[in-house]
């Protein structure tokens, strides 16, 4: 099973590529971040069946980086919105030169 | 690979679960409201806790339906009900021809440098019996087989985990609050 799962690793990782380099909506692409890391969990979990159960807790270190990255970035979505109300990244330019 | 034999029920519910993860993974990035994308996204996050259960890793699968499909989730369809983001608007449109082929570029591209990675040989004096994680299960029980190693081998890591944590929550606060209510 680990060749099965390293391909639906990979399938969903650049699944979720695509999706942030297509979509234009913040919180979409925030929700592709998070199936990418996601994706990287499943990659632990499955060569954690071969080397040892150390990889389960690195997973558990993705998960709390992952849900301290989803409160930080929505309260800065939500920090955008309020002065541009909006959320499209075509209009969120303020380093540009 | 040691691959022990499985039964057909085991290997049809594998594929059957990994389907369904890859299919509502791609329904939910062709979406471009950002609730049905959200709905999709639990749908792959709980076919996912499923495969995490059946290789043997309990208490992953269950901290994947709390926290990711329970928790994160929440945040996220809290925050578009929050902003009033539900609805179509012009950011119903994704980027341009250019873009979509540039990322089904840059995808194949990443595909197939994983794929290449997937087949390089792995370190035969890495891997554990076969039976390892199932005796460690049977030792150690589902929560043990991930504290034992988390509180004895990696402590350092463990405590800045919780610093991270202190300062995300704290961001979090002072980045949503805005500057109207310190002013006062």
């Amino acid at each position: 099973m680990l060749a099965e799962s390293l391909a639906l690793t990979a399938a969903l990782f650049i699944i979720g590529v695509m999706g942030v380099l297509i979509h234009r909506n913040a919180i979409i692409i925030f929700m592709c971040v998070e199936l990418m890391l996601t994706a990287v969990n499943l990659t632990f979990v499955a060569f954690s069946r071969f080397y040892g159960t150390a990889g389960q807790v690195f997973v558990v270190f993705v998960m709390t980086v992952s849900a301290a990255e989803a409160a930080v970035g929505l309260a800065i979505i939500i920090s955008i919105f309020r002065h541009r109300q909006t959320v499209n990244l075509k209009d969120i330019n303020l380093l540009r030169g | 690979m040691t691959d022990p034999h499985y039964s057909l029920f085991y290997v049809f519910h594998f594929y059957l679960f990994g389907v369904i993860a890859l299919a509502s993974a791609l329904a939910f990035v062709t979406r471009t409201s950002p609730v049905p994308a959200a709905l999709w996204l639990v749908n792959t996050m709980f076919s996912l806790a499923a495969l995490f259960v059946m290789l043997d890793a309990q208490f992953i699968g269950v901290m994947q339906v709390l926290v990711y499909a329970g928790a994160i989730m929440v945040v996220f369809l809290f925050v578009v009900m929050l902003l009033n983001l539900g609805h179509p608007s012009e950011l119903a449109h994704p980027r341009g021809k250019w873009w979509k082929l540039a990322a089904g570029l840059v995808g194949l591209g990443l595909l197939s440098e994983i794929m290449v990675i997937a087949r390089a040989k792995l370190p035969q004096q890495l891997i554990v019996p076969r039976d390892f994680n199932e005796q460690q299960l049977q030792k150690l029980n589902a929560v043990g087989t991930i504290a034992e190693p988390l509180f004895r081998d990696y402590p350092l890591a463990f405590e800045l985990t919780s610093v991270l944590l202190l300062v995300a929550i704290a961001g979090a606060v002072v980045l949503a609050r805005g500057r109207a209510a310190g002013a006062r």
